[in-house]
């Protein structure tokens, strides 16, 4: 009798539908594009102009160049994609339409792979415009960095989706209350992962911390290649560790917050 | 708890003959629901909101299934219109339309006439009577408008304060408690005045099966 008859397997077909429902509502919705591309630039072009000054009178900052607008590139692909991920879970909030997709045969592996999705289609639109601006006005080309850019972009991705599933089984669990996190928590996270400084600048109690984060060591392998020019391949494979034990954390947390929702019924209390 | 929600404190759920939420996946495409209290996306016009809840059901010729509920449901005047414009009236009709996407074999409807005017009211439990001759589905309504629960209902479980207080066909419940209409039955029962002698049924697990 039914359209459909399936297994309740893991679909793509699914996840499919969930890019294809946050594309429509892109398309449908110019702001929301602008919006992608509008924080990016202000922060490039403050920072940039922040760096051609101290170059101008920074021996160090002048053989270095980029060291601030390289750490702001980077800085926002970890921010981006944190929020990229969060912000398109909290649209479903925004529009009451969680409860059709917890209700629906999606599940949550599927509802987690679609939001890393739609936060790359975000991260490119918001950022590839960004990155190719930087370079006629600043002189900056992150694109010259080659492979270890890609190496980068994935740890600095894989970090920002590690926060934003734990932000998101937080708003399951505490509802909209819980909504600043998606906002305000990976600004935590700025001044001690060291996105304009070396690790040895802050004090040795915090520098332990600094170093529990994977995106420390990508940011540091950054500052490698701008001022030493060597890739550290040794900083890349400890961040890529650190990203898998931290996002199979993040996963698990994300799960058993999901479980405590639906034990306690806040599923159904989405408002604030 | 029934589309797994919230798990339940004690006991089991089974619905087509599986278990709830053990096979949660599985049974939701044979499930859909429609609720006042849960939205489409306002920014998507329905027919982009049929598209992707079509595609999350994985629904088969789904364009052909869209343009078939366009039809019965009455939608072409509105179904590119983003759903936050519409009226309360076609609203509803647009998630009824979403909840029959899959042809579901149970459908739960909570107040789905709730907010409607008459004579758009009539038409949506129409509508409701014809799908479930034409597929035999199983519809759990949940409803505190007695005609429309006389109207559409063979089996009838009346809740108080989260407890099943009474259960019957509408007439078994009409001849035990001497009423004319379920109104009379459920203030009865909600007042605590049900006659000498009214003794409600033996509480019984639900089923649904196909």
């Amino acid at each position: 009798m039914s359209a459909t008859r399936g297994t309740g397997g893991f679909s793509f077909t699914r996840i499919g539908a969930m890019v294809l429902r946050y594309w429509y509502l892109l398309s449908n919705s110019w702001p929301r594009a602008v919006e992608l591309i509008y924080w990016p630039t202000v922060q490039m072009l403050t920072w940039g102009f922040v760096q051609l000054y101290v170059a101008q009178n920074s021996s160090f900052f002048a053989n270095a160049a980029g060291l601030f607008v390289g750490g702001l590139l980077l800085w926002d692909v970890l921010l981006r994609s944190q929020q990229g991920f969060a912000f398109a879970f909290l649209e479903e909030l925004w529009s009451r339409n969680l409860g059709n997709l917890l209700m629906s045969p999606l599940r949550p592996s599927e509802l987690i792979v679609s939001l890393m999705v739609i936060s790359i289609i975000r991260l490119g639109i918001g950022m590839i415009p960004v990155t190719f601006l930087a370079i006629p006005l600043f002189g900056f080309n992150v694109w010259g960095l080659g492979l270890p850019l890609a190496v980068f972009f994935v740890n600095l991705v894989i970090a920002g989706w590690s926060i934003g599933l734990v932000i998101i089984g937080i708003l399951l669990r505490q509802g909209m209350g819980a909504e600043a996190l998606a906002w305000s928590l990976m600004f935590l996270l700025m001044p001690i992962t060291c996105v304009y400084y070396p690790v040895a600048t802050l004090p040795a109690i915090v520098q332990p911390i600094a170093w529990a984060l994977p995106t420390t060591y990508v940011f540091e392998g950054m500052r490698a290649i701008l001022v030493t020019h060597t890739f550290r391949i040794d900083l890349m494979a400890t961040a890529f560790a650190m990203n898998a034990l931290w996002f199979a954390v993040a996963v698990f947390a994300f799960y058993r917050l999901l479980a405590a929702a639906r034990r306690a019924g806040s599923l159904l209390q989405q408002g604030e | 708890m029934l589309m797994g929600l919230i798990l339940p404190d004690a006991g089991a759920i089974r619905i087509l003959g599986h278990d709830m939420p053990g096979e949660r996946a599985a049974l939701l495409e044979r499930m859909n629901f429609e609720s006042p209290y849960v939205d489409m996306p306002h920014r998507l016009t329905v027919r982009q909101n049929l598209t992707v809840f079509g595609r999350l059901y994985r629904v088969e010729r789904l364009k052909a299934r869209i343009d078939e509920l366009v039809e019965d449901f009455d939608l072409a005047a509105f179904v590119d219109r983003k759903a936050g414009q519409l009226s309360a009236g076609q609203k509803t009709r647009a998630a009824l339309a979403k909840a029959l996407l899959n042809s579901p074999e149970v459908l739960l409807l909570d107040e789905p006439t709730a907010s409607l005017d008459p004579d758009t009211a009539d038409w949506v439990r129409g509508r409701l009577e014809t799908y479930r001759a034409q597929t035999g589905a199983t519809i759990l309504l949940a409803s505190h408008n007695m005609p429309e629960v006389e109207r559409l209902c063979d089996d009838v479980v009346i809740l108080r304060r989260g407890r099943i207080e009474d259960r019957g066909a509408p007439s078994d419940l009409l001849r035990r408690y001497g009423r004319d209409t379920l109104e009379e039955v459920f203030l009865d029962v909600a007042r605590g005045t049900r006659a000498e002698g009214v003794e409600p049924a033996a509480a019984r697990p639900a089923e649904v099966e196909p």
